[in-house]
């Protein structure tokens, strides 16, 4: 029996919920780390947690993007009487643990955060005060504390319906701020080159951390875009690769996503982004290429493969492809040609990409990927599957409408054979995704009329509404509208 | 398009194409990227590079005579050749030149440091 000694309270932010419980398990196979879920529901922003040591948990908190902190727990319970007579028992029995942050020579900070309900300065003061019976011997700074102590308030996840107490109460010592920070850091809003499909910081963060992406690792993106998947992975030590089919893209000389750019700037590139964020050493190559042909050498192997395909609804889902036209060929030998593109199913498209992921990747290698689908028909037997890769994690977002997509982590589990591998192809033929777009276009719960005849209706209401209680409205769509005509007067 | 990169591509995609490598390198511009050692990443990578190929890189990037024709046993525990591994691999963009198909000479030019590996509709 291993010693989890080392209690501890993790804070998530309440974003994402599906996808922190993944992110833990898979950054602590990244590090090896042992650990006891103390917690059941995981779908609370605290969770109880024990470790084996101080060290095993601030590695976690050094990679976690759903953490905002870590603390070691001082005391936990479900009613104020019980956390008191619990903190006051710690206090008792880790005496000499708790001399050096409680000490003199030490200064310190309590900080209150109470989750579903508001409390003014006074009341929170006041809650600090209820335990005074804390040895505490050094002074209070509340700037630059040696100690932060934190006092943490449950009051439910349903913000109408707060129960009239608490329903968990925690208190700890701060270890560590989760790696939130990033989230900011690399933000679409201040990056230099970005398209209509980039990924949020927040989600490619996750995704490097669900592909256990390492320093030194080799990470591919088949469907780079503009490289937004490929920052995050960088950022975290991994050397990228991308491609796509896209050349104006790749170039980075497609229409500028911002409403306030009309042209693309000479330097923006994937590379330039990279740069912006420090990691220019990292950046590999990029290059344009057709996804459904083969053109890696069968020798290489990658770390992990982190991609966005495209659903065909932002972005088309396309391969090179004759298309067939009663129309006389007037192209000459010495024209600039360019290859006709045709529809790439959905189907084929996550076919393909199993296939190469089983054939390319490291054995323990990870693929992680984003598949669209219609939430009615979601049904676990429609995710694709491979013999030599074995679904992993599987999260949830929801998309406008009826539509939503998941994250689906796949690992490498044993070494291709070309036989086989055609064997198991056969088994993924009814996809679900084959007609996505179609449907997302077609067969929507309501027509796209219908909606734009509910919506304008609803804004003559609003307007109406304004009028009556004396506010000039201003007209937001309007505004827009103006903008994008000027972008292209 | 960095050198190590040229030692993973093929040109298989075309009809009828076996091996398609290693593929005829041309430089007609390359510039120099200072970029951070990392002796660990090129051991990483060296099972993943076909030694002749890298050779081959060297010869057309002229820096032939830094490297081994054939592959030393080992290589980890040489620090000045992982060093120059290194600056062939990762130092060297090439901006403009193409990339010839061994067996069919169909050309894959390279412009701003991209290569184009895509093919028309009727190679495939």
């Amino acid at each position: 029996m291993l010693n989890m000694a080392f209690k501890c309270i993790l804070w998530f932010a309440q974003e994402h919920v599906n996808f922190r419980i993944s992110e833990f398990e898979s950054l602590a196979k990244m590090f090896g780390l042992q650990f006891r879920l103390v917690s059941q529901q995981l779908l609370k922003p605290f969770w109880i947690v024990e470790f084996p040591s101080e060290k095993t948990a601030l590695q976690y908190a050094s990679r976690s993007v759903a953490l905002r902190a870590i603390f070691e727990l001082y005391s936990y319970a479900n009613t104020l009487p019980d956390f008191h007579n619990r903190l006051r028992s710690h206090v008792d029995t880790h005496h000499n643990e708790l001399a050096r942050h409680f000490s003199s020579d030490s200064s310190f900070k309590i900080t209150v955060e109470t989750y579903n309900k508001h409390f003014s300065q006074r009341e929170k003061v006041e809650k600090i005060e209820t335990m005074d019976y804390l040895p505490i011997e050094g002074a209070v700074d509340l700037k630059n504390p040696r100690v932060e102590l934190w006092y943490l308030e449950f009051w439910g996840l349903d913000p109408k319906a707060v129960p009239p107490v608490p329903e968990d109460i925690l208190f700890g010592r701060l270890l560590a701020q989760g790696q939130r920070h990033l989230i900011k850091d690399l933000s679409l809003k201040k990056r230099k080159f970005i398209g209509n499909t980039s990924m949020d910081a927040q989600l490619s963060l996750l995704m490097a951390n669900q592909a256990m992406v390492r320093d030194g690792d080799l990470v591919f993106d088949p469907f780079v875009g503009t490289g937004s998947l490929l920052v995050s992975a960088a950022k975290f030590g991994g050397y990228v690769l991308g491609a796509d089919i896209d050349y104006m893209m790749v170039h980075a000389q497609c229409r500028p996503s911002r409403i306030s750019q009309r042209i693309r700037e000479k330097d923006e590139s994937i590379r330039a982004n990279l740069k912006q964020y420090g990691c220019a050493d990292r950046y590999m190559d990029v290059l344009v290429a057709d996804f459904s042909n083969p053109l890696w050498h069968p020798r290489l192997s990658f770390d992990s493969i982190i991609t966005d395909p495209p659903y065909g609804i932002r972005e088309a889902t396309e391969k090179v492809k004759t298309k067939k036209s009663g129309k006389e060929d007037t192209r000459s030998e010495d024209m600039i040609h360019y290859p006709s593109t045709s529809h790439y199913s959905l189907q084929s498209l996550y076919c393909d990409l199993l296939e190469f992921s089983a054939k390319h990747l490291k054995l323990g290698g990870r693929l992680v990927c984003w598949l669209p689908f219609h939430r009615e028909d979601y049904d676990e037997e429609m995710l694709p599957h491979h013999k030599h890769l074995r679904l992993v994690a599987n999260s949830e977002q929801p998309l406008t409408g009826n539509t939503s997509r998941r994250l689906l982590t796949y690992e490498k589990s044993s070494e291709y054979s070309h036989s086989e591998a055609l064997e198991s192809r056969k088994t993924f033929v009814n996809a679900p995704s084959e007609d996505f777009r179609d449907r997302y276009f077609n067969n929507a719960l309501e027509s796209r009329k219908d909606r734009r005849m509910r919506k304008s209706e609803l804004r003559e209401r609003g307007r109406l509404e304004m009028a009556s209680r004396g506010k000039i409205p201003t007209d937001a769509r309007a505004k827009k509208c103006d903008l994008n005509k000027a972008r292209f007067a | 398009m960095k050198l190590s990169t040229y030692n993973f591509l093929t040109s298989m995609a075309i009809k009828g194409v076996k091996v398609g490598f290693p593929l005829k390198l041309t430089i007609s511009k390359k510039e120099l990227v200072e970029t951070e050692f990392n002796p660990t990443f090129v051991e990483r990578l060296l099972p993943k590079l076909d030694w002749s190929a890298v050779y081959g890189a060297a010869q057309v990037a002229e820096l032939a005579e830094d490297i081994p024709a054939v592959q030393p046993e080992s290589i980890a525990d040489n620090e000045q050749l992982l060093q120059k591994l290194h600056h062939l691999l990762f130092e060297i963009d090439v901006l403009e030149g193409q990339l010839e198909c061994p067996e069919t000479g169909r050309i894959f030019p390279i412009t701003d440091g991209i290569p184009n590996m895509l093919l028309n509709e009727d190679e495939v």
